[in-house]
């Protein structure tokens, strides 16, 4: 309706006087039911702010039409076609399951759309199923776990043992952590993987954690796990002797108060954290808190990022799919998250890595940043970059 | 990897504590099933309502007010639902039962998503139960040893109210043949209201009990469905006797299977279900012979 009226209006002020500025469609492609739809909104609100914050250094307008994937990649896919076919849009923003990625790639590389991931960290999809018209703004998983395992090593932990749900982005992280631990001299002393979203009691893995001599663990958790696990670790007490490492989606400001005091102590690797102190994130913090009464987590930033790459597209004279494809993997810029790039080999993004510790602040918990691991581009992959026709 | 008794002892604990968590919840729904013929899909719902509404009076009065107060609560949604919906229903075949409560299933939850929003929610562990217990040479969280106090307490209570009572003696009439038990006098109608209040509150409980440990999402409840039949059709329908069995077999089945075979862990439980459909298909302890 809404949407039908906008395009009424914009016809009739199309006809009253000629057209001077570019007329952008973006289609959101987000989960806003079903079980990650708290990400889906949390990436639209930062994507949002993005367009506030820069859309007017533009003289393009960007229009918004935001479809619901239910995280069903059946689903995602009928969306996606309809905003391709139907919507005729110019760029797609969103994904956030490596299911939902995987489902619409093939049907976003042969219709020649752009689509900026907001999300999904599928090492794959800027590896052997890259595409010049998928961008990634978000993370890889190699890219999160990797330094972390170097990092570790670094610190004197010796053992480790790790934990993740049994799905494949559960399978990778720990992979890829697994490889740069051993790697730089670490010996992995053992390894579960819980039922995916089957496991509520994570009792029976603890004890094997206790129990297998290890200095520290390793786990990826997010969401409604990622509350469990911690909580449930603190109340067997095991943090004193066996402090907790993980990705940092394990302590993501987006549910670290349900977890509570238990996540204190914890420290995880992210590209992203609240506390980051520049100029840029201060700005974007602001923002956010004034919009939602909180502190905006890593899916906030990856919204909002999205929106300024887009931004930053159309200042470089981008107008439609082609050109928008070929202007977005050129674009580099300062943002909350310090300097990001896109890797013309990939077009995965190359950004820092932060290490932060959970920590009681006032009133509520808090990120301290212990270190800012440099940007590195992810290896290819298997990536063979077709080149654009244009 | 060689363990010491310590170790078993522990997961003994943790399948005892999944166990009793699992009994609160299955019993509410085999005694209205083996009492009304009723399939009450939508059970999980209220297990997850319990937790929410335990998280808000939480908020307010502090966990002993959501301890209480929760079970109340859903207890007071489960009467509404009877008299506007369930009660029209009792005369329908199971087929029209089982599709309308699965609908509730949904509605319920984004009912959860609507109030309560779609961010999880968190309850702190009270004081006298937060920390930890040392004894046989183990340390136990004080919390989880009082799930299984509780869980053993319901059913001892339980096991009195069926076995010594008069309106225990009513209910498994009722279970048993609830013609007959009408025709001998027996208000059956009034005993499946009061049945189905208490299975609710029961559920209600169990959410309430299981938020500290767990965390309080709008999907918690279609995540313990699926173990709750289970509990359910392994012990057999109806029974009390069948719901502690049931749910002492999963809880170990589970617990025990995540640690000597964990590539099977989640499939183990699937195949001893199906081992009893094929050798005994009305479960192991049915209420009717």
């Amino acid at each position: 309706m809404k949407r039908s009226l906008l395009a009424a209006l914009g016809l009739a002020t199309g006809l009253a006087v000629p057209a001077a500025a570019e007329d952008l469609t973006v289609g959101l492609l987000l989960p806003f039911s079903g079980v990650y739809a708290s990400l889906g909104n949390e990436i639209e609100t930062g994507f949002n702010l993005g367009l506030a914050a820069f859309g007017g250094e533009t003289e393009t307008t960007f229009e918004i039409v935001r479809e619901d994937t239910e995280v069903k990649p059946p689903v995602a896919l009928g969306k996606a076609k309809k905003l391709i076919l139907q919507e005729k849009v110019d760029v797609m923003v969103g994904v956030v399951s490596s299911g939902v990625l995987g489902a619409v790639r093939d049907m976003v590389h042969g219709a020649g759309v752009p689509l900026i991931v907001a999300n999904a960290g599928n090492d794959e999809a800027t590896g052997a199923a890259c595409s010049p018209y998928i961008t990634r703004m978000s993370f890889s998983n190699g890219q999160i776990n990797r330094p972390m395992g170097t990092w570790m090593a670094e610190q004197g932990i010796e053992k480790v043992f790790t934990l993740a749900p049994d799905y494949a982005a559960g399978r990778q992280m720990i992979d890829r952590f697994s490889q740069s631990f051993t790697a730089a001299g670490g010996e992995i002393v053992g390894q579960e993987f819980t039922p995916f979203q089957k496991t509520q009691d994570f009792g029976p893995y603890l004890a094997q954690a206790k129990a297998s001599g290890a200095d520290a663990v390793y786990v990826f958790y997010a969401g409604g796990e990622a509350i469990s696990f911690v909580k449930q670790y603190d109340s067997f007490g095991l943090k004193a002797d066996l402090p907790l490492y993980g990705s940092g989606f394990l302590t993501s400001p987006l549910y670290v108060n349900a977890q509570g005091e238990a996540a204190e102590g914890v420290i995880t690797a992210l590209h992203y954290a609240p506390t980051i102190d520049n100029p840029a994130n201060a700005a974007f913090v602001a923002a956010f808190t004034a919009e939602t009464g909180r502190a905006p987590s890593e899916f906030a930033v990856q919204g909002y990022d999205a929106a300024r790459v887009l931004v930053e597209a159309a200042k470089a004279g981008a107008t439609d799919r082609a050109s928008l494809a070929h202007a977005l993997r050129q674009v580099s810029f300062e943002g909350p998250r310090g300097k990001l790039a896109i890797d013309p080999a990939t077009n995965n993004i190359i950004q820092p890595v932060y290490v932060y510790e959970t920590v009681a602040g006032e009133g509520a918990l808090t990120q301290k940043v212990l270190a800012q691991l440099p940007a590195e581009a992810d290896p290819a992959n298997g990536c063979e970059m077709v080149p654009l026709s244009n | 990897m060689a363990h010491d008794l310590g170790f078993w002892i522990l997961q003994a604990l943790n399948a005892l504590q999944l166990s009793m968590l699992l009994f609160l919840l299955s019993i509410g729904l085999t005694v209205i099933f083996g009492l009304m013929h009723f399939v009450n899909l939508a059970h999980g719902s209220f297990y997850a309502l319990g937790a929410y509404f335990a998280a808000s009076l939480a908020a307010v009065g502090g966990y002993w007010m959501g301890f209480f107060l929760a079970p109340v609560a859903v207890a007071g949604v489960g009467i509404l639902l009877y008299s506007g919906l369930i009660k029209r229903m009792r005369k329908s075949g199971p087929m029209a039962q089982v599709l309308v409560t699965f609908g509730l299933i949904f509605v319920l939850l984004d009912v959860t998503r609507i109030v309560w929003g779609e961010l999880a929610l968190a309850i702190d562990v009270p004081a006298l139960l937060s920390g930890r217990l040392s004894f046989l040479g183990v340390e136990y969280p004080t919390y989880r040893l009082f799930i299984i106090v509780l869980g053993l307490g319901i059913f001892a209570a339980l096991a009195f109210v069926l076995g010594r009572t008069q309106i225990g003696a009513m209910i498994r009439a009722g279970v048993d043949n609830d013609a007959m038990a009408a025709c001998l006098g027996i208000n059956v109608e009034r005993l499946f209201f009061i049945v189905f209040c208490v299975g609710c509150a029961l559920a209600g409980l169990s959410g309430a009990v299981a938020a500290p440990l767990l965390s309080v999402a709008p999907d918690m409840g279609l995540q313990i469905l699926i173990p709750t039949l289970i509990v359910i059709v392994i012990g057999g329908l109806g029974s009390l006797k069948g719901a502690v069995a049931g749910s002492l077999i999963y809880g170990f089945v589970q617990t025990f299977g995540a640690v000597l075979a964990p590539g099977l862990a989640s499939v183990l439980i699937y195949a001893l279900l199906a081992a009893v459909l094929v050798i005994k298909p009305v479960g192991l302890f049915p209420a009717k012979g």
